[in-house]
């Protein structure tokens, strides 16, 4: 960002996330959700639209809201209302959708996110509840509607459910607002009720940019900017945006309220339609369903089944398992939290454990395309694995090793190690054979040594490791090193 | 022509069981009634000669096997076209659904198969069930049984008229504003709409889905008794549907009105009626209380502004219900450059200019800046007429009245003035905003030798009530529903008239 936004103007920004849900079946019929089916084969005459069908409200789409609403520390509506967005196209089977309007289920919540520059609280308006519509494939060179040759549609998409949560326009940077993404789709991930994933269109995030001159109360006019499919495409995207606007300001131009697309290849926002194209959706009260009305048993069975949240993990990691800040963050941020608690309760120690998690076996996770949370190692195996490093048997660079043999499956650390006989040699009498061996073969270096050049003595331990095929403890054979040469 | 067309159902139902007749023989006799007087009535869009024929059969075998039937078993019935069939055409009058075969059927038509009923064929009615005539339909226009130069009333007018011609003792009409009343009292039938949410609208194509609601037509009270009770009961598939068990239709029915109390609306009563219905409707009321009822006069102050609230909320609804018809997955497409193009060449040639009209106001009622003005106000209405029946019933246990201002009325008369034809339902309108029970009954004739209609309206769950009194009428005043008049379709089973 230029410094002239940063003195001059501030962005304010207000985010619209989409998270398709992980239910079992559709959100007004009983379609299975199950991703990769062939075309319309994942539909019924309820999610078709065939006249005279009706929606049937899915409980378990409800209490995935309320969930989302109380981690995100908001009221739950007693009664909640649908209501019918009416506009037409091809790939929303009744050409309206059924959405929340005014009275949605959750209101007024918070989200509290980590920014360089401290703890930011960013408000949220409300979290309700919708159904996705349809996906249209466009025939043709463009690959857009205009100019195709012709378009096919499915179905299978169309009635999944959806939440979208609503922000207050408090986000005042790109930083800010992928900080905010990244720690709502952490929420969503900890309460399992999306995968969540932004390249695949399961979560989906639109922005609300406008400038202003630092100090002045008034918003400026807004502008939607649409498709970011990654949390950097967003943060290139606001940057673009409101660089986009500054300049206009500056030119003496006038900002208009419209909708842009975000380019990712160009690194440019572009006019999608103008506030008067909008369409008027005829919003009223869908008379096919009744209101929402969660009791409130319900709502706290739900509340007290809800998972440790990531804010709560952190805190814990950083209070209560000794983790430095951002570590403790790496851990939540990758879905590490299980797996470290795993190998603390099976003896390891939590910031050695946390190391490989962060490091080495997320490293390897991101390598093959991986969420680190899927990578094939158990918090047991990994206590094993540092217990092996601890107590000498192996080195960091064989550990490493036998890390791997793990991860592709081979077995558990101790098996591994007793099948490839990598047991770290600590043994002084077969060591010292090894070291006299290395002084004869390399008189020079020794002498070096024994003239007083330390740094020598690292090409002799160099020869002694290689000697012994890498399993001499090093810092032994730097004992015996130092013992013979300067004893 | 067989004697058997003039049984009600209850009548065929103990024969049936009897072993006096068989199923196929009753079904037979009513194709073949069809048959011989469609070509003039024109009540049906479809007949389903061969399924009727081997359901019937079907029923027979199970009954030869001592297997167990449903209620109605063998009972012949009309079905109104807008209730989805699996596999069998659905039009609902329109061009746009002309060939749609729905894969699906409604829980109306699941719930008529366990009874056993035998499907007739599929009646004619106005267009997407938007018309009080039954003249808005794409494919036909319907007579009445009774002057074949007069309509048979709408939209529910095929299978009133079917009904009232003897091609089944059995019907099923959709009422939204009074679209199975209005026909019952132009046929000379009983006509029921029952409480918004007693029978599922799963797979009935909607036109108002606040207001729609499936319901029977008879020659008798009990008939219509008898067949609600087969439709009725709650349906997880329909979110509008009561859970709570449905009410015994029957047990009462026979027990008179003594120490019933009967209101009489005042407001219905003011003015704009035809005298030769007012005659007859002034003398059931007269008839209700000899036979014991308190006659008490009730007001309900807000029902004049029912057709103007209704003719918001049902086309408001109604323009978003009829968007689905695009072009893109079933049913008329005539293409286009573009897709948007393609839906709107769709619908300009598949729906009729009732349909347009009524969808061009509900849009128009919805759209920014106006909906507080016409659609938030029209449900304030509604709000106010439900109150006013409340206090209604607080002094009465039903209320009566006139199904309709006048009998029917001649083909055309009316096409060419959408408010006159609107303010036919200006008695019935107000139960559908109630969402309140209501009953046709026929009460006698007017000077044309046309049949004028009653109206029993009671609270929401109140067709215990409602049945008992228009069945205590019915058997004082002995109505008979065989059409007659110089212009009247010819008897069946050579009776005389």
């Amino acid at each position: 960002m230029s410094t002239v936004t940063e003195t001059t103007y501030e962005a304010v920004i207000g985010l619209e996330v989409h998270v398709e849900l992980d239910t079992r079946t559709k959100m007004f019929c009983s379609c299975a959700i199950d991703f990769g089916g062939e075309p319309n084969t994942r539909t019924c005459p309820v999610c078709l639209g065939q006249p005279g069908s009706l929606p049937v409200v899915n409980r378990e789409a409800v209490a995935a809201a309320i969930k989302l609403g109380l981690a995100l520390g908001c009221r739950i509506a007693p009664t909640s209302e649908f209501h019918r967005k009416n506009y037409f196209y091809p790939d929303m089977p009744k050409d309206y959708q059924i959405s929340q309007y005014d009275v949605p289920i959750c209101l007024g919540g918070s989200l509290r996110v980590d920014t360089s520059e401290g703890e930011k609280v960013v408000g949220i308006t409300r979290v309700h509840m919708e159904e996705d519509t349809g996906k249209s494939l466009h025939v043709g060179t463009s690959g857009r509607i205009h100019g195709a040759d012709y378009s096919l549609v499915d179905y299978n998409r169309a009635g999944i459910p959806l939440l979208e949560i609503v922000s207050e326009p408090d986000v005042r940077s790109a930083e800010e607002a992928k900080a905010y993404l990244t720690e709502l789709r952490a929420i969503v991930l900890a309460l399992g009720i999306s995968d969540a994933k932004l390249e695949e269109g399961s979560m989906r995030c639109d922005a609300n940019i406008s400038i202003r001159p630092a100090g002045q109360a008034e918003y400026g006019t807004r502008v939607e900017v649409k498709n970011m499919n990654s949390v950097r495409s967003l943060g290139r995207a606001i940057e673009y945006e409101i660089a986009r606007q500054i300049d206009m300001v500056e030119a003496g131009e006038r900002i208009v309220q419209e909708t842009r697309h975000w380019n990712e290849d160009a690194g440019t926002t572009s006019t999608l339609r103008s506030k008067e194209e909008a369409t008027d959706y005829r919003y009223f009260p869908d008379p096919d369903l009744v209101a929402v009305a969660p009791d409130s048993a319900w709502i706290e069975q739900i509340r007290a089944g809800l998972p440790e949240l990531p804010a709560q993990a952190r805190t814990r990691l950083r209070d209560e398992l000794g983790l430095p800040a951002d570590r403790a963050g790496t851990v939540v941020g990758n879905r590490l939290v299980g797996r470290l608690d795993e190998a603390v309760a099976a003896g390891a120690s939590a910031p050695e454990a946390a190391n490989w998690l962060v490091n080495e076996i997320t490293g390897w996770a991101v390598e093959r395309g991986m969420e680190p949370a899927e990578a094939p190692v158990t918090g047991v195996q990994l206590a094993e694995l540092v217990a092996l490093v601890g107590d000498g048997t192996l080195s960091t660079k064989l550990a490493r090793e036998v890390l791997t043999d793990v991860l592709e499956g081979k077995g558990s650390p101790r098996g591994i190690v007793a099948e490839r006989g990598l047991e770290q040699i600590s043994d002084t009498g077969a060591l010292e054979a090894i070291v006299d061996q290395v002084i004869a073969e390399q008189a020079d270096a020794a002498q070096r040594v024994r003239d007083g050049n330390a740094k020598a003595i690292g090409a002799l331990v160099g020869a002694v490791m290689k000697a012994s095929q890498g399993k001499a403890n090093p810092a032994m054979v730097n004992e015996l090193l130092r013992a013979r040469l300067l004893g | 022509m067989s004697e058997l067309v003039t049984r009600t159902a209850a009548e065929l139902r103990d024969l049936l069981a009897a072993g006096e007749v068989s199923a196929r023989e009753v079904a037979q006799a009513h194709l073949d009634r069809i048959r011989a007087t469609d070509g003039r009535v024109k009540a049906f869009l479809k007949v389903l000669d061969e399924q009727a024929l081997a359901h019937a059969g079907d029923v027979d075998r199970r009954r030869a096997a001592g297997e167990p039937l449903g209620p109605l078993a063998g009972v012949p019935l009309a079905l109104k076209d807008i209730l989805a069939t699996k596999g069998i055409e659905t039009t609902c009058a329109t061009r746009i659904l002309e060939t749609y075969r729905p894969p699906y059927d409604a829980t109306v038509v699941k719930r008529l198969r366990q009874a056993d009923v035998v499907v007739l064929g599929k009646t004619n009615m106005d267009e997407f069930a938007m018309g009080s005539s039954t003249e808005n339909s794409a494919f036909s226009k319907t007579y009445n049984p009774w002057d074949l130069a007069r309509v048979p009333g709408g939209s529910s007018g095929g299978s009133s008229a079917a009904v009232a011609a003897f091609d089944a003792p059995l019907g099923i009409g959709t009422d939204t504003g009074g679209s199975i009343r209005q026909p019952a009292a132009f046929c000379g039938i009983v006509g029921v709409k029952p409480t918004y949410g007693l029978v599922s609208r799963f797979g009935l194509i909607a036109f108002a889905s606040s207001l729609d609601q499936v319901g029977p037509f008879a020659r008798s009270v009990t008939d219509a008794a008898l067949l609600l009770d087969a439709i009725a009961g709650h349906d997880p598939a329909d979110s509008t549907s009561i859970p709570e068990a449905k009410p015994d239709f029957l047990a009462g029915i026979d027990k008179g009105v003594q120490g019933l109390r009967v209101g009489v609306v005042r407001e219905f009563m003011a003015e704009g009626m035809e005298p030769g219905v007012r005659a007859r409707v002034d003398e059931a009321v007269a008839r209700l209380e000899k036979l014991g009822a308190t006659v008490v006069d009730v007001s309900l102050p807000h029902a004049s502004y029912g057709v103007a609230a209704y003719y918001l909320i049902a086309p408001s609804e109604a323009s978003s219900n009829l968007s689905r018809y695009d072009g893109v997955r079933y049913g008329l497409r005539v293409p286009g450059e573009t897709a948007e193009e393609m839906m709107a060449n769709t619908r300009a040639a598949g729906f009729g200019p009732e349909v347009k009209r009524r969808i061009m106001i509900g849009t128009y009622a919805l759209s920014a800046g106006y909906y507080d003005a016409y659609y938030a106000q029209a449900q304030r209405v509604r709000t106010l007429i439900i109150r006013d029946f409340a206090e209604a019933y607080a002094q009465c246990d039903v209320l009566v009245g006139p199904t309709t201002p006048s009998t029917a009325f001649t083909v055309g008369e009316k096409v060419d003035d959408p408010l006159a034809m609107y303010l036919n339902d200006v008695y019935t309108i107000p139960s559908n905003l109630a969402g309140a029970p209501a009953l046709s009954l026929p009460i006698g004739l007017d000077e044309h030798h046309l049949p004028v209609g009653l109206q029993v309206m009671a609270p929401v769950l109140g067709e215990p009530a409602m049945f008992r009194v228009a069945r205590a009428l019915e058997a004082d005043l002995a109505f008979d529903p065989t059409p007659r008049g110089a212009n009247a379709l010819e008897t069946p089973g050579g009776a005389a008239a």
